[in-house]
């Protein structure tokens, strides 16, 4: 009887275990997908849009504004602007309206419909 | 559209005339190079025949008859026929107004295009900067001038490129044979960021033409605001005019309808909030050496404040 518990308890701990490891490893990888976002209509649409006239983006040639900082590493970095966590429905909300999150900040609301500061976001989630 | 696609795009801008003033300079130029590929073929043959040609043709090569008729009448006919031919075409793109034209001048300066709309008597009715309005199939006739040093004027699709002398007045007409967007580009090195003084000629339907002069004849109309505060502030008045305020600067372009231009920065960024704010907070990193000094001062609140009151300026 005591054998019996003691194999409960140990298949409990290894089961726990690994449901504890499964639940960190979705926390290690954030999904950041967009659902029908596109990476390279997003560069474009940034391109278009200037972004660059204050951010350094890899990927747009010209220009690069010292304004707003680099955007390089964008996707592993954990925050957006060092305010709010990086997931990709702040990330959108952000870019339509970013002093709605941050009222100090100085990038104004850029003129981008809904999809496509998705895809904007999509393509920022490339910048390794 | 901004300015940058001026020689961008395919057919290349400059061999795709838009109206009757480019049209001929187009022609001229396919003319020019169909007698180049005719004469280099001329001299291909005859190169190949004093190379490997029998004996009998290579002592006719060698004769002095015909260095004399190759070598001297030919050219002297053949340019000055086409020379002839060239000012014939472009003769009447350079006429002086006549009474009832639309007049327009614009004076380059570094790095910039200050535009002014002339009324009928030749006085300037409006001042507007970096683009330049017209009604399509009607000719327009630009005083050129410079404020500085030599700039030219090249709208590849309407016109062929005029220097803007100082001291002087050029004349260069131009008309869109329909409406529409044409970029253009300082074709004469100014200096510094010669390469980012674009501009755009935006021809208007007559109707949509007429609304825009009306519209911005007007001196602005700015509500208060935190945005017309911070350029008050921050001096911006010193050199920008915002007629209708305070603002009334002559050094750099006329602010009063700057939010309905279609660039920023003479043709090379779109025009938004965001550019704007990028513009003022550091023109010298989007265009290095331009007169206008970064802004290191404001907050983000205030910059993003002066960015939507600019914006406002339609």
């Amino acid at each position: 009887m005591r054998r019996w518990d003691g194999l409960c308890a140990g298949a409990s701990a290894v089961i726990l275990a690994a449901g504890l490891l499964a639940a960190c490893a979705d926390k290690g990888l954030p999904p950041r997908q967009l659902a029908g976002a596109d990476p390279e209509r997003g560069r474009e649409i940034a391109r278009r849009a200037a972004c660059g006239a204050c951010h350094d983006i890899p990927g747009v040639d010209w220009p690069k504004g010292r304004t707003g900082g680099s955007l390089a590493g964008f996707a592993s970095r954990p925050l957006i602007a060092g305010r709010v966590p990086n997931q990709p429905q702040t990330l959108v909300r952000w870019l339509r309206d970013p002093s709605a999150i941050a009222p100090e900040t100085g990038m104004p609301a850029v003129p981008l419909t809904t999809a496509e500061a998705r895809d904007v976001a999509a393509f920022l989630y490339t910048l390794q | 559209m901004s300015a940058l696609d001026a020689l961008r795009g395919w057919p290349p801008p400059v061999l795709d005339p838009a109206g009757p003033f480019a049209g001929p300079v187009t022609t001229v130029a396919w003319v020019l190079f169909a007698m180049g590929a005719v004469v280099l073929a001329i001299v291909l043959v005859a190169t190949a025949a004093a190379l490997f040609g029998p004996r009998r043709w290579r002592a006719r090569l060698g004769g002095e008859r015909l260095v004399w008729l190759g070598g001297f009448a030919f050219p002297v006919v053949v340019l000055t026929g086409l020379l002839i031919y060239g000012l014939t075409l472009t003769r009447d793109l350079s006429a002086p107004p006549a009474p009832g034209e639309v007049r327009v001048r614009v004076t380059g300066e570094m790095w910039w295009w200050r535009v002014g709309y002339l009324d009928a008597r030749g006085g300037e009715a409006f001042q507007d900067a970096n683009q330049i309005h017209i009604p399509p199939r009607a000719p327009v006739v630009l005083e050129l001038e410079a404020a500085d040093v030599i700039h030219s004027l090249w709208i590849p699709r309407l016109a062929g490129k005029l220097d803007m002398i100082p001291g002087r007045r050029n004349i260069l007409r131009l008309q869109a044979d329909r409406p529409g967007v044409y970029a253009a580009q300082c074709a004469e090195f100014c200096g510094g960021p010669h390469a980012l003084m674009g501009l755009v000629v935006v021809a208007h339907e007559p109707r949509a033409y007429a609304a825009w002069q009306a519209r911005q004849g007007r001196p602005a109309t700015p509500l208060p605001s935190r945005g017309a505060e911070v350029f008050a502030a921050a001096g911006c008045g010193a050199c920008h005019t915002v007629r209708g305020t305070a603002a009334n600067g002559l050094a750099g372009p006329d602010l009063t309808h700057i939010g309905s231009r279609r660039t920023l920065g003479a043709g090379i960024l779109p025009n938004h909030q965001g550019t704007l704010a990028a513009w003022v907070a550091d023109s010298q990193a989007l265009k290095p050496g331009n007169r206008m000094p970064a802004y290191p001062v404001l907050s983000g609140r205030d910059l993003r404040a002066l960015a939507a009151y600019l914006e406002a300026l339609k």
